[in-house]
């Protein structure tokens, strides 16, 4: 966990690409969920998040 | 010495021409072979995700060419945000994409696990495992209408011989309770055996030195299993899972086929609602918006799968 919370503040390609990997995952499931209306509207932002944070901090250095 | 094709090239070449090209760097010459490609991909990728961005954020009608066009910013994106008929239609593709691949991995690791023991004919068996991945979807989503037919249809009989129910008393796509079952059902058949061919790619890399040394260790066969097997197979796993994700949430062939969204809306997928948007209600802006919506959630997951195929490759 410490490793992973040095990578985060040292903005390292590995921690960072995970959280948003996580944020990708949380969003498709907030999409397909079938028990709040809520969740699935804002479903989209959380992806479209993960998705650009995946594509800045994939240029991030190992 | 015989004359080769590039000798001949060479000769053909007019002196003004190969002047020219004689002037050109190396990364010149790199650039002329790799602009036709370049070009078709803007031209035929780019260009219309960028057109589709644009138009998610207007009222086009495809049908209406000549009407004019208004701006609605995030109008549409927010109507389909919160149509619980949308959100309906997420539910049957989550539906389908859990049991798809909850299904396909099961089913495919046992597969993989059983050829990957080396029995007399396992070759013959994997050719025989592969067979329904090789078919077009649409093929297979026609005679698959015709097995789950209640009357002439094979499905009801071999279902009412193992339980004893009336083989005419059910249809497996005309009831609202059985018709997602049944598109599951039918791919399933048709993509286990590719997750089976991945898990099994897995299960040959692992070395046989590790099993070796486990026995050694007096590792039970079962602690073999937890300990050795699943944590090698399971990046391939991944993989599979990814990809049959990504493939299975756009699913829209063998659905149409076989159901057609029906009985009601029980089994339309996001990408038969979709179609129905942009091509039989012409709402082509707001279906924009549902492409862009999709587009993003597929850019996501196979954002993952890449960085999942990166890992395996390491190992």
């Amino acid at each position: 966990m410490r490793a992973f919370i040095s990578g985060i503040l040292r903005l390292r390609r590995g921690p960072w690409e995970m959280l948003a990997s996580v944020l990708i995952a949380i969003g498709v499931v907030m999409l397909m969920q079938p028990y709040a209306l809520w969740a699935f509207s804002w479903s989209f932002i959380v992806t479209l998040t993960g998705t650009v944070m995946f594509l800045i901090v994939s240029h991030f250095p190992e | 010495m015989p004359e080769t094709a590039m000798d001949s090239v060479a000769r053909a070449t007019p002196p003004r021409v190969a002047r020219r090209i004689r002037g050109l760097s190396d990364r010149m010459i790199a650039w002329i072979f790799v602009a036709p490609t370049i070009f078709l991909l803007l031209a035929i990728n780019i260009f219309p995700l960028i057109w589709t961005i644009r138009l998610s954020f207007t009222n086009f009608r495809a049908n209406r060419p000549n009407a004019e066009t208004a701006w609605v910013g995030l109008r549409n994106y927010e109507r389909i945000l919160s149509d619980p008929d949308i959100w309906q239609t997420m539910q049957a593709t989550a539906h389908f994409l859990f049991w798809t691949l909850f299904f396909q991995v099961l089913i495919g690791f046992a597969l993989a696990w059983l050829i990957n023991a080396k029995f007399r004919g396992s070759n013959f068996w994997t050719t025989i495992i592969v067979l329904p991945m090789m078919l077009s979807p649409a093929v297979v989503g026609n005679f698959w209408t015709f097995l789950y037919q209640p009357q002439i249809g094979l499905f009801n009989y071999v279902v009412a011989f193992f339980s004893g129910a009336d083989p005419t008393g059910f249809t497996m796509i005309g009831e609202v309770a059985l018709a997602p079952w049944a598109i599951v059902i039918v791919d399933t058949w048709m993509w286990t055996p590719f997750v089976m061919l991945i898990c099994l790619a897995g299960l040959r890399s692992i070395p046989e030195s590790i099993y070796e040394a486990a026995e050694c260790d007096r590792a039970s066969k079962w602690r073999q299993f937890w300990t050795i097997t699943v944590p090698m197979v399971l990046p391939f796993l991944m993989l599979a899972v990814l990809f049959r994700g990504i493939e299975n949430f756009k699913m829209f062939d063998l659905v149409v086929q076989l159901t057609g969204g029906g009985p009601g809306s029980t089994t339309e997928l996001t990408s038969i609602n979709l179609k129905r948007e942009a091509f039989e209600k012409w709402r082509t802006g707001y279906a924009s918006a549902y492409a862009v919506i999709l587009f993003v959630t597929v850019f996501g997951l196979a954002s993952i799968y890449v960085k999942a195929l990166n890992k395996v490759k390491e190992r």
